[in-house]
């Protein structure tokens, strides 16, 4: 599946539950089914900087396309790092740069988890993007 | 008594929805809301009288200037100064500090002498004399504080040699609430020489602050904690010890007269306040300051006291929750962590069911270590909280528990 198809499927997903609360324990089972990240790329370099919890991201390159394995240390931030990784995990590098995300919007992540410096949406998705371009040079 | 609900009409924001569901604050030790009389007469002066203090000749500027100092008095006998000149305004609790950590340091403190702080202080009274040790080549020293969140006294007595200059404590701390007994740790700072600044951001609004009484040779608050504006903030300073200060910064209404050859420098308190203050601002702490001591900060404490052992009362019955701080003196501060679940995943979802808490560091590293955390959640109670909003808050984290399946 292309970037924007798994978009649409996860906006379907959550236009399931009406309220925040239920949205959120949707999140949370997310986080909780991803498989668990192993220790030894828990390191700092792997690291997000700038959340409030401990996020880490490892890239991979099999064939041309990019994989991501995440993890974090609070359960939201890695449902958020989950749906990242469903959306980008797969995908030509070069698309991983330039996909817009619009699917955060229509879910209401944007409006309910701001990406402010706290939960770190937006410097996960900009270590994303940088590891997508590093990649596609190479 | 304190009369919660009359105390409630006064701030309109505590009728506020979010998410569809009624604020329960509980982030007051960040900053406290402002009631109407101060939004009121700030937005009054905006209106009617703004003008540039200590200038004009006109009517405007003159009644900015009175309001100015006005509220100077205010503060002046809010805590209990002996003079005007000892009240110094500041953008807040973290300029009070710098500003003594640099002029201060500049007249007293050089090579090889010694800056006290404790383990429990806000970054703010932390970080200024790090920079002021550097500078100087000084030495920063820490007094410990035990599992409880209890000053370790016989350390801080060892510590005390006549090679300290000052003592840097904070009267609350911000994450264990511990009410520290400044008024003994400052006479026998005193007792070597050395002098002592008290940060009172988390006390000013929770227990009465006499500066005379206390004997504090620096005392430093934050308006937005004590229910005024954000963006100002006071010194206390003793008069003889200010004079001999070298200015901080220099600029307008900080002088007496400039030459190219030599500038000579205002009277006190103006030779600390280079620049247009927020005069406003200003007015609006002071407006502040008349707010609480009409209920008196007394008053309000015995009631945030009550407030604090339900709420701890309450939360010990939730079986995985720790609170940290224990101290025998303790304001309404409750930092605390449930066993199993990140301080952030509990902050997110209790903000989603409209409850205010802070969440993370706390602005205090070193407490975090103290007790191998990576973050904390802390509730901070005002006068204008309930134990209704107490109960919400436990529903709440019982809500996450269920959620987290802990």
């Amino acid at each position: 599946m292309s970037i924007e198809e798994i978009e649409r499927e996860i906006v379907g997903e959550f236009s399931v539950y009406d309220d925040w609360m239920d949205k959120y324990a949707y999140l949370i089972e997310i986080g909780n089914g991803m498989p668990a990240m192993d220790e030894q790329y828990k390191t700092d370099d792997n690291l997000i900087k700038g959340c409030q919890s401990r996020v880490w991201f490892y890239p991979e390159m099999r064939g041309d396309l990019l994989y991501f394995m995440a993890d974090s240390d609070a359960i939201i931030t890695k449902g958020i790092a989950a749906l990242l990784v469903r959306v980008f995990s797969g995908q030509k590098p070069e698309e991983i740069a330039n996909a817009d995300l619009g699917f955060i919007d229509e879910i209401g992540l944007t409006q309910h988890l701001s990406p402010t410096r706290s939960n770190g949406l937006v410097s996960m998705i900009r270590q994303i993007k940088m590891y997508a371009i590093a990649f596609s040079a190479k | 008594m304190v009369d919660v609900e009359k105390i409630r009409a006064d701030f309109p924001i505590l009728e506020e929805k979010v998410y569809g569901k009624l604020l329960v604050y509980l982030d007051n030790g960040a900053t406290a809301q402002r009631p109407l009389p101060v939004v009121d007469r700030m937005t009054e002066y905006y209106l009617k009288y703004n003008s540039n203090v200590h200038r004009g000749v006109h009517y405007l500027s003159n009644k900015c200037t009175d309001a100015n100092e006005e509220a100077r008095r205010e503060v002046q006998h809010f805590i209990h100064a002996a003079s005007e000149k000892e009240v110094i305004f500041t953008r807040g609790t973290t300029e009070a500090i710098n500003l003594v950590a640099y002029a201060f340091g500049e007249a007293f403190v050089g090579e090889g002498d010694e800056i006290l702080v404790t383990e429990m202080e806000h970054h703010a009274n932390i970080v200024p004399w790090q920079m002021l040790c550097e500078r100087k080549k000084a030495v920063l020293k820490v007094v410990p504080f035990d599992d409880k969140g209890e000053l370790q006294l016989d350390i801080y007595e060892k510590l005390l040699t006549e090679r300290v200059k000052l003592v840097g404590v904070a009267y609350v701390s911000n994450v264990l609430g511990t009410v520290n007994p400044v008024r003994e740790m400052i006479a026998r700072a005193h007792a070597v020489g050395a002098k002592v600044l008290v940060d009172a951001a988390q006390a000013i609004a929770h227990l009465p602050v006499d500066v005379q009484e206390l004997d504090c040779d620096f005392l430093a608050f934050s308006g937005h904690k004590v229910y005024g504006p954000t963006g100002v903030g006071v010194l206390y300073g003793k008069e003889k010890l200010l004079e001999q200060m070298p200015p901080w910064q220099g600029g307008g209404e900080m002088i007496r007269e400039v030459r190219f050859e030599k500038t000579t420098y205002n009277e006190l308190p103006f030779k600390f306040e280079a620049g247009t203050p927020d005069f406003i601002g200003i007015v609006g702490l002071g407006e502040a300051l008349k707010y609480i001591g009409k209920i008196g900060v007394a008053e309000a404490g015995r009631y945030e006291e009550e407030l604090l052992h339900y709420a701890q009362e309450q939360m010990r019955q939730i079986p995985r929750l720790r609170i940290f701080g224990e101290a025998r003196q303790k304001a309404s501060v409750i930092s605390f962590q449930i066993d199993g679940i990140h301080h952030f995943d509990l902050g997110t979802l209790l903000d989603q069911m409209g409850i205010a808490v802070r969440t993370g560091q706390l602005c205090a590293e070193p407490v975090m270590q103290h007790y191998g955390m990576t973050g904390m959640v802390r509730a901070s109670l005002a006068m204008y909280n309930t134990k209704a909003e107490i109960d919400k808050l436990c529903e709440g984290l019982r809500k996450v528990e269920k959620m987290l399946n802990v």
